[in-house]
């Protein structure tokens, strides 16, 4: 099945030599990054995490999302979202392949990352989290390949896969709910120290994640042959206004509990994010932009489901993407480090080297899923023709 | 029976993740942590600091022990605050205490410049969420760093509630002046986190941390807070004295004296 990925038309090559071309200011800058130390980064002894951590965490929701399409699939037997599964899957594989990337690309001591499996440490949830990574990349290729090869050989799926796909879903609850707890159990950081966050992780990741999932199967449909289907990709955008609406009221639950409790320690990342703290406040309109396509984006998927022509539900899906994107990939991590320990603040942007590794690895995101979808829909195509 | 290069390899992959998964399962039952290597110390020992904030004050302008501490553990002096390495350093009173400030507090209370440096907490957060073990806690209660097997994650520093950890962002023997490195005690590589730590290499020579040798005024007491007939307990005694956050419950080591 690999060999699909090397035929293909000239929207195909064009596509991967732009990632590949996408990806190379990404090397020349990670190269600088290992001879120079983080120092070439925004992040500093205060903000000691910044936009590759964020990264990590946002990309960990989109990877468990993947159960939004399994669950109805595998466990309802709701047939129509067969279609979506496969893909579904591999846009977790990949997902979890720039968690990885990010992770590493993090590290000030890159070389050493197996000391993570040669000092297994329990009492880390670093050390949980690798593992439940590890794990579901494993499952999720597994699981996919082996449906997609039975599909091309026109073969019942082995009944061997079945335990692995039961497995597979509390496994997806499992890695976002762990990354939770990376920032959830600490003591000294007031903004993560709230027990609502695993909730709100997987909230946000079940808006998140199958947004992105329509829109990649809205382009497919677009520019291939293959179409997963207008009906299944609404029933999956119904999905998102649940998730969406859980996590804007986790937001208000959030708001409610540190102000009106009156904890200083708990109001101030939150006056700092959305309102701006003793005139620091430069993450303030990336927030409240986030609000605003939250809300506009639930407002449009409310108002696109009666329709027929689908430009609505694209802009609104985006919308959504990009409101928790705001929100997970930038706002969370770093507000939780404001204000610093001493009650000072130590502003945060992101150094072009970690703008341009960032990139990169999103280009080797989608350089894998676009090769996985290749042969997704190559077989597909064949198959129904 | 016949195995072709397909079958091989499968055989081969999954062979190879039991044998890491396996040994790594052997390793996380067996508990074989460095904790436990290193837990041969006098378990009746817990060294502890006491600061006298008045005998400190009384020189506004001293960081004797500052650049004790500096020069004996090749800490570099980094002029950007964004990059600074921190073993032990000046606050002001309004910022380490924040629970201890009112609004009729004095100007020059607020403004006081405190000594901090890594609490060595009874309960540390840092230890809990290193990935690899690189941050441990003594028998004795200090907590230490292995800076060869730090993978630079900075999981410690989003957990340290004092903000007490500070991260090689570049190599430290660039900045480091040659002759004024300390043969005696190692440099570090960039990519590592680093702290204050107790002076463990003096503490198990029978001598006292260098912040306490160098302070002139005598305003940092150390000594073992878990035998009552200590000098350090002698002087706790009847006082009234403060630790920071101590309502997160990492039981800090350092007390300060008002």
């Amino acid at each position: 099945m690999l060999e699909k990925v090397l035929t293909g038309k000239k929207h195909y090559w064009m596509l991967i030599g732009g990632l590949l071309a996408l990806m190379i200011p990404g090397i020349f800058f990670y190269v600088k990054q290992i001879q120079e130390g983080l120092a070439v980064t925004g992040m500093s002894r205060d903000v000691s995490w910044g936009l590759y951590i964020s990264q990590f965490t946002f990309l960990v929701g989109v990877a468990a999302s993947a159960v939004v399409v399994v669950i109805p699939y595998y466990l309802h037997n709701i047939k129509q979202f067969g279609r979506l599964v496969i893909l579904g899957e591999f846009l977790a594989v990949s997902a979890v392949f720039m968690c990885l990337l990010f992770i590493f690309a993090d590290m000030g001591q890159p070389f050493r990352i197996l000391n993570v499996l040669l000092y297994p440490s329990p009492n880390s949830l670093m050390f949980w989290d690798t593992v439940a990574l590890l794990g579901y990349l494993v499952l999720n290729l597994v699981i996919a390949w082996t449906a997609l090869s039975a599909e091309y050989k026109g073969v019942p799926v082995p009944g061997w896969i079945t335990p692995l796909i039961y497995l597979s879903i509390p496994w997806a609850i499992s890695i976002h709910t762990v990354t939770a707890f990376l920032y959830a159990g600490l003591p000294g950081r007031p903004l993560w120290l709230t027990s609502i966050m695993g909730a709100r992780f997987i909230a946000s990741a079940f808006a998140s994640g199958p947004s992105l999932l329509i829109l990649l199967c809205l382009i497919v449909r677009k520019y291939t042959s293959f179409d997963p289907g207008i009906p299944q990709l609404k029933a999956v955008a119904r999905i998102v206004i649940y998730a969406l609406i859980i996590n804007l009221f986790f937001i208000i639950l959030e708001f409610f509990t540190a102000y009106y409790s009156g904890i200083p320690s708990h109001r101030h990342s939150l006056e700092y994010l959305y309102f701006g703290l003793t005139g620091n406040g430069s993450l303030v309109w990336f927030m409240r932009i986030s609000l605003v396509l939250g809300v506009a984006g639930l407002a449009g998927l409310l108002f696109q489901s009666k329709r027929e022509n689908t430009t609505l539900l694209t802009v609104s899906l985006i919308a959504v993407f990009f409101s928790v994107w705001l929100d997970k990939g930038l706002g969370l991590v770093v507000g939780g480090f404001i204000p610093t320990p001493f009650e000072s603040i130590t502003e945060y942007s992101p150094a072009i080297t970690e703008i341009a590794v960032s990139l990169s690895i999103f280009a080797v995101g989608f350089l894998i899923l676009t090769m996985l979808y290749k042969i997704v829909i190559t077989i597909r195509v064949s198959n129904e023709g | 029976m016949q195995i072709n290069r397909r079958d091989f390899l499968k055989k081969a992959g999954i062979a190879g993740v039991s044998l890491i998964a396996g040994g790594m399962l052997y390793k996380v039952f067996k508990g074989d942590d460095i904790i436990s290597v290193t837990d041969q110390s006098n378990v009746n020992t817990r060294w502890a600091m006491l600061i006298d904030m008045k005998k400190c004050a009384g020189k506004p302008d001293c960081s004797d022990c500052i650049s004790a501490c500096n020069k004996g553990h090749n800490v570099p002096a980094i002029a950007d605050i964004r990059r600074e390495i921190k073993w032990i350093w000046k606050a002001d009173f309004e910022s380490v205490f924040p629970e201890n400030t009112n609004e009729y507090t004095d100007a020059s209370v607020r403004s006081q410049n405190v000594i901090v440096a890594c609490n060595h907490c009874e309960n540390p957060p840092c230890v809990r969420v290193c990935p690899v073990g690189a941050t441990w806690k003594r028998a004795d209660g200090i907590v230490m760093m292995d800076h060869h097997r730090c993978i630079g994650c900075r999981y410690c520093m989003a957990a340290c509630p004092y903000g007490s950890r500070s991260f090689n962002w570049k190599d430290p023997r660039r900045i480091l002046s040659r002759n004024d490195i300390n043969a005696e005690y190692p440099v570090r590589t960039k990519g590592v986190v680093e702290k204050c730590n107790f002076c463990a290499e003096r503490i198990d020579t029978g001598k006292q941390p260098l912040c306490v040798e160098a302070c002139t005024e005598r305003a940092i007491l150390f000594g073992n807070i878990a035998d009552s007939g200590s000098e350090i307990r002698r002087a706790l005694k009847g006082k009234h004295v403060l630790r920071r956050k101590a309502e997160l419950g990492t039981n800090p080591e350092i007390y300060y004296l008002i």
